[in-house]
């Protein structure tokens, strides 16, 4: 249908409807209320006053002011991530906009949908370098997935479904819309979810096409070292996607493997998981990955902090790979085999052919490679030399999870950026998806707390736990008074080494242990400081008491700050170095003696 | 004397993986099919300046009034994956509606139009002329001591043109860039 037919069509139906009239700045909220927004982060300023007047007047979007928009974004994030629905944000022109910048990346390149609405100066003064006037959708177009300015008060709200279905349709994303201050204020008719005409042509395909999966299925059925491995895409495709993953891996009886932002796809308790592969993956994971014949990646995006060094990336296989966004097919790898679709309608349609065709897999093959892949498990990649006194980091999350484990409540996890997010990756296990909340692609250090707010909110009676560093959890620190503001009972747990511990580690194995800049000379009393906003602060550093605090936090009922002082000089293994392959990581015991010329 | 704070570095070591070996780059003609609204060319050209990119040449201009439908004709090189990538990544913008690769999808059609300012008198001017003439350029403006030739054909032609006109006093140029159509019946969009 061309677009003009369909213009004419949808005001006819606005016509024929009764049109209800009412201001910019309500349509804006009455456009979110339809579209099933129920939080909405936010913090406001001159180019916004309209719509927080509108907001002051109604009950239905519950507004939660964060301290600095940037958090306001990684709060919505976080909502948006732990539900699996669209996450809203709040912000006003300027300096409002640019500070939302960082988390409308971070969604980018997490694919994590966001809405996030702007002020802007009024129209007739766009242009004129106003007050608090910046390009923002000039600004933000390489960091959304989409953007809009509405200058036009009569495309206000069909603009908003718009942003909602170009949010969550395809590989999800941020979109945000620039709205005048002029246009907040003039009246219009509103247009309702359903009366919208959707722009016609963007329609990403989801459904996968037969034909492949049916090759895809045989090669799975003949493949001798097969490996799944999953990312984010599983995760984003609802939960259902899990659901029948872990069908199908139980089915063909293959390991599997997944990304960072895939976590939670495949319960880490499962004897087929290997664990996260990668930079700081499992040495089995990467090792299975390295030598397997047949790699069936869902969801993810062969980033160079999986692959290692391409040209070495896992030579010998066959590659089927199933992306929702077409422009990830051979970006960084040949693939051999491409699916363009939902990760749920491809595992569906992976499992119907597999049972329908009453495919085996070759069962002596697999178990030959189970084989293989039981002694590179038997290296126990993750081992850390325990102190009888010093608390390592690994072992302050082994006994945070043993504390989580008791626990009743759902737990949700969400983390700064940096060797205590790669450690809470290989020692906390996550079962389900949407637990754990983490800046995968762009590594924004100082999103876990914002994004710990945004869970908590979705999910009041859950345990919500910020496993931090000292140095990134300060990124976002003010954010401590909105978690005291709605009561959240945040637990924010840093693994304090006093170092910006991955940038140290990089320095030591590459630049001549020249350690420049990444000692923290001045910290602050993160107990006191945790009472100054108003919570409870704990601290230890010694192996015997750090059980009794954990339990200590576990059980607060307001905002917790626990300050571990872990081990200064602990780096996160296995690595892989720079350069190198898959099965060229190096483990715990052998840094000692590495030799760092070669990397 | 080892204090590590005065060592010198000597071999750089990064994080990041040593760029792959290069294919040979390859030029192509993208025809791209977009909604004309508000923005829609600078996201075109943000992708291929955010991705680093090579645009040779790019005309744009609506060709479909009543749908408001642009039609971008880019002329890029890249090697062959990269240049899948940048179709695939055009597709994804939202208010792309078709990518069509006329170098490898079909037979097409290239012209550019080239006005040309030559300023000369006596026998350069008749030589002018000449290979005017020859070009199937026409004369569309005329002092005693200049002309203004307007030439259409493929790029080759307009710089065989150009090189021939610069001996004869050669002193401006203005060029649209490549616009290009498939031959056949079949549309892009159809």
């Amino acid at each position: 249908m061309n677009i003009i037919k369909a213009a004419q069509k949808q005001s006819k139906a606005i016509k024929k409807s009764k049109a209800i009239e009412m201001n910019g700045a309500e349509m804006v909220l009455q456009s979110l209320v339809d579209q099933g927004v129920d939080t909405i982060f936010g913090y406001p300023g001159g180019a916004v006053l309209p719509i927080y007047d509108a907001l002051y007047q109604q009950d239905r979007i519950k507004h939660i002011l964060v301290r600095h928009e940037q958090a306001a974004l990684h709060a919505a994030e976080g909502y948006a991530r732990s539900t699996g629905k669209v996450g809203c944000a709040l912000v006003t022109s300027g300096p409002g906009a640019t500070n939302a910048v960082t988390g409308l990346t971070d969604a980018l390149l997490d694919s994590i949908p966001i809405i996030c609405i702007s002020g802007q100066v009024p129209t007739f003064l766009i242009g004129t370098d106003a007050f608090q006037e910046a390009d923002t959708v000039g600004i933000t177009r390489p960091c959304t997935k989409h953007n809009f300015l509405v200058k036009n008060v009569a495309e206000l709200s069909s603009t908003i479904h718009e942003a909602f279905h170009v949010a969550r349709t395809g590989r999800p994303g941020p979109v945000l819309i620039d709205i005048p201050k002029d246009i907040q204020f003039a009246n219009g008719d509103y247009v309702g979810k359903n009366e919208v005409i959707i722009h016609t042509h963007y329609k990403p395909n989801t459904k996968p096409d037969m034909a492949a999966i049916e090759k895809a299925v045989e090669l799975m059925a003949n493949a001798k070292c097969p490996v799944f491995y999953t990312g984010g895409g599983v995760i984003n495709a609802g939960s259902e996607a899990s659901k029948l993953l872990r069908e199908l891996v139980r089915e063909t009886g293959f390991p599997i493997t997944s990304t960072l932002m895939g976590l939670g796809a495949y319960p880490a308790n499962d004897d087929q998981w290997l664990g996260m592969l990668g930079m700081h993956g499992t040495f089995e994971a990467n090792w299975a990955m390295h030598d397997c014949d047949v790699m069936i990646n869902i969801g993810a995006r062969f980033d160079d902090r999986v692959t290692g060094n391409i040209a070495k990336f896992s030579p010998n296989s066959t590659k089927i790979h199933v992306d929702i966004d077409a422009s990830n097919i051979n970006k960084t790898v040949a693939i051999d085999l491409p699916i363009v679709a939902d990760a749920k309608e491809t595992i569906k349609a992976m499992l119907s052919v597999w049972r329908k065709k009453g495919y085996k897999a070759d069962q002596a093959a697999i178990k030959a490679w189970w084989e293989r892949i039981e002694k590179w498990r038997a290296i126990n990649c993750l081992a850390y030399k325990k102190h009888e006194t010093i608390i390592k980091p690994q072992y302050a999350l082994e006994r945070l999870q043993h504390f989580i484990d008791q626990d009743s409540r759902k737990t949700y996890i969400t983390t700064e950026v940096g060797q205590h997010q790669m450690w809470a990756a290989q020692f906390l296990k996550f079962e389900e998806p949407n637990r754990l909340m983490t800046s995968g692609g762009l590594g924004t250090m100082g999103y876990g707390l914002p994004a710990a707010i945004g869970t908590q909110l979705a999910h009041p009676d859950a345990l919500t736990i910020c496993v931090a560093g000292e140095a990134s959890i300060q990124m976002n620190i003010q954010e401590l008074s909105t978690a005291i503001q709605y009561n959240l009972p945040v637990k924010i747990f840093i693994l304090n080494n006093q170092w910006m511990g991955m940038v140290r580690q990089w320095q030591e194995l590459l630049h001549g242990e020249r350690y420049s800049e990444t000692y923290t000379e001045a910290l602050p009393d993160f107990i006191k400081l945790a009472e100054a906003y108003g919570g409870v602060g704990l601290r230890v550093d010694n192996v015997d008491k750090l059980d009794g605090v954990i339990e200590e936090m576990m059980q607060t009922k307001c905002l917790t700050i626990v300050d571990v002082c872990v081990d200064e000089k602990e780096n996160c293994f296995p690595m892989i170095p720079s350069g190198k392959a898959h099965n060229e990581m190096i483990l715990s015991p052998d840094a000692e003696k590495f030799d760092k010329s070669l990397v | 004397m080892n204090n590590p704070k005065t060592k010198r570095v000597k071999k750089y070591k990064s994080v990041y993986a040593q760029p792959p070996a290069q294919e040979a780059n390859e030029s192509h003609i993208l025809a791209i099919l977009v909604n004309n609204e508000p923005g829609v060319l600078a996201r075109v050209i943000g992708l291929y300046s955010g991705r680093g990119y090579n645009i040779e040449s790019l005309t744009v201009a609506e060709t479909n009034h009543s749908e408001h439908l642009s039609r971008i004709t880019i002329v890029c090189n890249g090697t062959p994956a990269v240049i899948e990538q940048i179709k695939s990544q055009l597709e994804r913008l939202v208010p792309v509606l078709e990518v069509s690769d006329l170098t490898v999808e079909c037979k097409y059609i290239e012209r550019e139009l080239a006005l040309i300012k030559v300023a000369c008198t006596g026998d350069k001017r008749i030589e002018a002329l000449r290979t005017a003439d020859i070009f199937r350029a026409r004369a569309v403006d005329s002092t005693l001591e200049s002309f203004v030739f307007e030439v259409t054909g493929t790029a080759e032609k307009i710089n065989a043109f150009i090189d021939l006109m610069t001996a004869l006093g050669l002193v401006d140029v203005s060029r649209t860039g490549i616009a290009a159509i498939a031959r056949g019946s079949k549309a892009i969009g159809a």
